[in-house]
């Protein structure tokens, strides 16, 4: 359960200051929740409150009932969050050490690591390059790579900011056909509309506001409505 | 930037050798080296180290030809060192120099091929430990270490891209319209890894 209690968001001071968002709430219990808008509406800081990597100017956030801006550790050990350019997610220069980054300091040993990252990789079609270099992988098998190395944690609710922008037609299908299949609760930022078809939920953004809020059919129909 | 001198899975009793006897290996054929002065002497330090490259599981061409790859960024120095050797005490002193220092280089390259990067780093963090005292977390140190073995093919990577945005523009190679663009890139691309990393809860 996410609950987003008027949140207003300001980049900046003084002068230079600039609110991105403007007075949203919203209580978003879903499974799959699609985030769509216009190139700088505030999908990506809206996103973004909720691991509390950006905390709220005003306003406040929560997940499953943890104040991201008291409780940031605890909130994103349950939230996974999963970026646009997997080459700066993937922090390990190879392949397994990356999935095993994210189960450091969490008190398993190694072999149960080990274990974990096997199957991890298994799941997505990585275990053939387990060991080797990240750098070497296609921006697909990247993305994969970026996506098990979230998912290996087990986290409750997977937020995802334009995962499948930097890739072809066919890779951003597997990876949204992935992310179909996972039980976790799904929040998805997207340029690519028919990925959101089957979601339950579409927010749309317009110049800092929340300013749809429905089925994808609905949704997306007034998103091209506004852009159009 | 398709081959980089790292780790290269195997299950040779060389990779299962535990990093810490690896890198003290290494630490004491380095002052091993030294105490060489005799051609025999080199030459028995040579073989061992490509003994070792045998053990690791390649043939000896293999071995010969991943062993010359390692070394091959490095030859413009050991031969200005050959040289110097060669005309201040002669050419045996020359060879014995720029063989102990190839096997030194060799069996580096050894330890890094078979030994996998997060296990070198938590050697170093090991052995770092007692900074802490002066209020370095090692744990930190070894973050930067890996994040640094891991930006040289990512930045290798956006040096082409400027490259070829510069070629597609037209534009002549300055160094000025070269590095400007690289640097704002790399940066950009360290704000995001950043963000990445405090997303996977490294902060916390
Ligand atoms: N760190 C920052 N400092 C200042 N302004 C920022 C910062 N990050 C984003 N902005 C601004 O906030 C606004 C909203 O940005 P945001 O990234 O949330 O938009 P978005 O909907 O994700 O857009 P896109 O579809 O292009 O990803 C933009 O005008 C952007 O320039
Ligand atoms: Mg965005």
């Amino acid at each position: 359960m996410i609950e987003i209690e008027n949140v207003t968001h300001t980049y900046g001071h003084g002068e230079q200051s600039r609110t991105v968002l403007r007075d949203v709430s919203v209580r978003i219990s879903e499974d799959r929740v699609g985030v769509i808008g216009a190139n700088g509406s505030g999908k990506s800081t809206f996103v973004r409150l909720l691991n509390g990597l950006i905390l709220p100017t005003q306003g406040r956030v929560r997940v499953d009932g943890l104040d991201t801006a008291r409780e940031g550790r605890k909130v994103r050990q349950r939230v996974g969050f999963c970026f646009t350019d997997p080459d700066a997610q993937i922090v390990m220069p190879t392949v397994a050490e990356d999935v095993a980054f994210g189960l450091r300091r969490r008190g398993l040993s190694a072999t149960e690591i080990q274990q974990r990252v096997r199957q991890a990789l298994q799941q997505h079609g990585l275990a053939d390059h387990a060991d080797h270099p990240a750098h070497l992988l296609s921006g697909g098998q990247k993305q994969l790579l970026a996506l098990s190395a979230v998912l290996v944690t087990e986290p409750s609710l997977l937020v995802m900011d334009e995962p499948t922008t930097l890739l072809d037609l066919r890779n951003a299908r597997d990876v949204a056909e992935r992310v179909a299949g996972l039980p976790q609760q799904v929040v998805l930022v997207t340029h690519h509309l028919d990925l959101l078809a089957d979601y339950d939920r579409v927010l749309v953004f317009d110049d800092t506001r929340l300013v749809f809020d429905g089925t994808p059919a609905d949704s997306v129909a007034f998103y091209r409505k506004l852009m159009s | 930037m398709t081959e980089m001198g790292l780790y290269r899975p195997g299950r040779s009793v060389v990779h299962r050798l535990p990093a810490g006897p690896k890198l003290a290996a290494l630490v004491l054929f380095g002052i091993g080296t030294v105490l060489l002065d005799h051609l025999w002497q080199v030459g028995i330090a040579l073989l061992v180290v490509l003994f070792g490259y045998r053990v690791a599981g390649t043939s000896l061409p293999a071995a010969l030809h991943t062993a010359w790859f390692q070394v091959r960024p490095l030859w413009w120095m050991l031969a200005a060192i050959g040289v110097f050797h060669a005309v201040t005490a002669g050419w045996q002193a020359a060879v014995t120099v720029v063989g102990s220092l190839l096997g030194l280089i060799l069996l580096a390259a050894l330890v890094t091929l078979t030994t996998r990067t997060i296990e070198l780093v938590d050697v170093v963090v090991r052995v770092i430990r007692p900074v802490r005292r002066i209020g370095i977390d090692p744990e930190r140190v070894g973050l930067l270490l890996t994040l640094g073995i891991r930006a040289v093919p990512v930045v290798a990577n956006l040096a082409g891209q400027v490259r070829d945005a510069q070629r597609a523009r037209g534009l002549a190679t300055s160094v000025r319209a070269f590095a400007v663009p690289l640097v704002v890139r790399a940066l950009r691309h360290a704000d995001r890894m950043g963000e990445a990393l405090a997303a996977r809860g490294v902060d916390d």
